[in-house]
């Protein structure tokens, strides 16, 4: 059967599942437009391409399947480029198609020209340049393989517009033909023996449990393998979510803004256990002191992570899922008793400093808005932030106890990324709730995607956590630069009026006795909702690891006077 | 110190700027690079030649980050394995007919040979191994070299390859036994 390119790449996105696209028409897409009428897409109109890339990332995160965004060529496609980044440092599965001039045209500098493969090179897990429709077919085919397959990450197919009105024959290829793509599953017996035997000696260990625990979906094998060895389980931030919180055997957060017992617990470790995770700065410190007496087991599906930051005893490169399933009738059952007790007496002394024990003194603490809005949803809600201040205090106080509902960019650190992320996410999950978590800062760089939201009625949940700062920025300044403010004192819009600009209904909250019923009637009201908390203008986030500094050097949060 | 690598890449459009593009990102300095077709009309071969300042560690590092290419079919590390390695180099020696001998006798020991004669210059045609053709160098310098090319170093194991495809931290230099672990699930 003939069929036009543009109808070819619609007719490869609904044979992979796709349901939802999010996008940006223009010219060189607009032959993609114009097919798409006829096949059964939903197609997010949205404000700002790295909106889209945004949506499609969260969709991604909250679905477990591949999120997929849409650009034109040339200021389109550069657009997307700091939501590619993201999806790449995160390993998010996501499909980006842009549209590219005509292929007799390409080098030649033609209107809306530029060189989007050549960009996203570094960027992407794998990208293609199409200049012919009998190549979409099988060029979709393996994007969206390459993109959720190993470990996975974004994509980009870069269709030219010549491509997307010619015809050809349309066969949907069964299998893709990678000779040099081959991830592997299992981890040879040999090296498993070895870390069996590693576990077998240890007396303090941990396990780290990163974002491909979630990537593999080996949360059960996660759980079954902790429980089996009473191994305690710390979480990197993107790992949040993949054990249940309450777990006993859960120490929540490592690194730069985790928590006093869990980077105590890792420093003091006689055996790592490194899960789906890439021991990244913010999580090691200085590489210098880490972990000094402890053997380390890597389980990480990139071989290319085996040794990068932090050389380790036995590198299982495989599927997370997969190896430890194979691992787990191979060790013995551990209490680790003494161990346990010690990491709880760190935690009950450091516990004694929490923000959670702090008197009602009139002022809005974030930390505390956090456990609010966590007791109000039960813990139950999908949470998308932004990058700073209230991210981290996010990530501490709003205990997951499920994966997928944890939206938030670690890697590239994007701000911005909390409105739109969650708007995907919606997508993904209709019957949930979704929260947006943001800073001020963050929320003015893609805000525009509330109209978004209105248009599509997505049902989310908008809280700005005001300090009329760079909250993140301010803190680093205040501890590390004397306090010398530079650049961080920021005008708000009316945020009530940007709100109501929007359609959105909307509310301020100033003072501690307002919070409960504002989040009650956040939750009640219908589609979007902005709430803005005016919060402490210069709180700080502990306990926190100094750049460079020893993991288990820590600033905790000063005892409150009074 | 310098690590050679082989890696044969699928014959598609990009992949040089693919493979340079990963040197760069991770902050690697290539030393010399050669791509050229090979028996099999779909692959191209690279002998890349890296300085890894952190050796076996960096060694390590190029070759999972070059697997990771979607392209890349197969990388060896060849350093530390017998292998062959040639790399040829055209040198303009500006020498007028009454030194020409000169340089003929130098060409001579080096099983050079001498491929273009002008009034005021020849061309010297050098092949061999980076010591043998700087060796070279050295002694056509004092005679005053004006222009000079060279392919870059290529490389091929000695006997025949065991096939298998090596994945570090799988089965690098310590274990072997694994070729069946690789699983395509699409
Ligand atoms: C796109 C982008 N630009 C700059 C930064 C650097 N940065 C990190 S945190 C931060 C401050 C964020 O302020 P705000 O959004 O108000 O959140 P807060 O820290 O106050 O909670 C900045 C500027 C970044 N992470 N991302």
């Amino acid at each position: 059967m003939k069929k036009t390119g543009a109808e070819i790449v619609w007719e490869c996105l609904t044979r992979e599942g796709v349901e939802v696209v999010f996008g940006y028409p223009g010219g060189a897409n607009m032959p993609l437009y114009d097919a798409m009428l006829s096949y059964p897409v939903h197609h997010v109109l949205v404000r700002h391409e790295q909106g889209g890339a945004h949506m499609a990332d969260g969709y991604a995160r909250a679905s477990g399947k591949v999120g997929v965004a849409m650009a034109t060529s040339g200021p389109g496609a550069t657009n997307l480029v700091t939501g590619i980044a993201t999806a790449m440092m995160d390993s998010v599965p996501v499909v980006f198609i842009t549209g590219q001039v005509a292929a007799h045209l390409i080098g030649g500098d033609a209107f809306q020209e530029v060189d989007v493969t050549g960009i996203t090179l570094p960027i992407t897990k794998h990208n293609y340049l199409v200049t012919r429709a009998d190549e979409i077919a099988e060029t979709i085919r393996e994007a969206f393989y390459i993109a959720r397959s190993g470990r996975p990450g974004p994509v980009l197919i870069d269709i030219c517009k010549n491509a997307q009105v010619e015809s050809c024959e349309f066969v949907y290829p069964d299998e893709v033909k990678l000779p040099g793509y081959q991830p592997v599953m299992h981890s040879p017996r040999n090296l498993m023996e070895d870390a069996v035997k590693l576990i077998e000696k240890a007396h303090k260990p941990v396990i780290l449990c990163g974002h491909g625990v979630i990537m593999s979906k080996a949360e059960e094998a996660l759980m079954q393998f902790a429980v089996k060895t009473q191994t305690p389980v710390a979480s990197t931030l993107l790992g949040l979510g993949a054990f249940p919180a309450s777990n006993e055997l859960s120490l929540g957060m490592m690194g730069m803004h985790g928590e006093v017992h869990t980077n105590l617990a890792i420093q003091n470790s006689d055996l790592i256990l490194a899960f789906g995770m890439r021991f990244d700065d913010r999580v090691t410190g200085t590489l210098k002191t880490y972990a000094p007496r402890a053997k380390k087991i890597h389980i990480e599906i990139d071989p290319s992570e085996m040794h990068k930051n932090v050389a380790v005893d036995v590198p299982l490169v495989g599927d997370l899922k997969t190896v430890l399933t194979d691992l787990i009738p191979m060790v013995d059952e551990y209490d680790h008793e003494e161990w346990k007790q010690e990491i709880n007496n760190w935690k009950a002394e450091a516990d004694k400093r929490s923000i959670m024990n702090w008197v009602d003194d009139g002022k809005l603490y974030v930390a505390h808005l956090v456990a609010d809005i966590w007791k109000a949803t039960g813990g139950g809600a999908i949470v998308a932030t932004d990058v700073g201040q209230h991210q981290m205090w996010t990530a501490q106080y709003y205990q997951l106890e499920k994966p997928n509902r944890w939206l938030t960019s670690g890697g590239a650190g994007t701000m911005g990324f909390g409105l739109p992320a969650s708007i995907g996410a919606w997508f993904a999950a209709k019957d949930q709730e979704i929260w947006a978590v943001v800073g001020d800062g963050g929320f003015q760089m893609t805000a525009a995607e509330l109209t978004t939201a209105v248009q599509e009625g997505a049902n989310i949940k908008v809280a700005i956590m005001n300090n009329n700062f760079l909250g993140m920025v301010r803190q680093w300044q205040e501890f590390f630069f004397e306090k010398r403010y530079s650049a961080v004192d920021m005008l708000t819009p009316d945020f009530i009026k940007l709100a109501d600009a929007h359609g959105v209904p909307a509310r301020r909250v100033t003072s501690p006795d307002e919070v409960n019923e504002a989040i009650e009637w956040a939750r009640k009201t219908k589609g979007p909702v902005v709430l803005e908390f005016k919060v402490e203008r210069e709180d700080g986030v502990y306990p926190m690891v100094p750049a460079g500094a020893a993991l288990d050097q820590m600033m905790q949060r000063p005892v409150k006077a009074g | 110190m310098n690590y050679t690598f082989i890696a044969l890449v699928e014959n598609r459009p990009g992949v040089l700027n693919r493979v340079a593009s990963l040197f760069r990102r991770r902050n690697f300095n290539i030393e010399s690079l050669a791509v050229g077709r090979t028996e099999d009309p779909e692959v191209s071969r690279m002998t890349v030649v890296v300085d890894c300042p952190n050796g076996e560690m960096d060694a390590h590092k190029i070759e999972a980050n070059l697997y990771k290419l979607v392209n890349v079919i197969d990388v060896q590390d060849v350093t530390h394995q017998p292998s062959v390695t040639r790399d040829l180099a055209l040198i303009k020696v500006m020498v007028g007919p009454e030194r020409r001998a000169e340089v003929n006798g130098l060409a001579e020991i080096f099983r050079a040979r001498i491929v273009d004669v002008a009034a005021d210059s020849v061309i010297v045609e050098i092949t061999g191994t980076e010591d043998k053709i700087e060796g070279m160098i050295e002694l056509l310098r004092p005679l005053g070299i004006v222009e000079m090319v060279r392919t870059g170093q290529v490389s091929m194991t000695r006997g025949v390859n065991d096939g298998v495809r090596r994945v570090p931290g799988v089965n690098g230099s310590r274990y072997d036994d694994v070729s069946e672990l690789a699983e395509m699930t699409p």
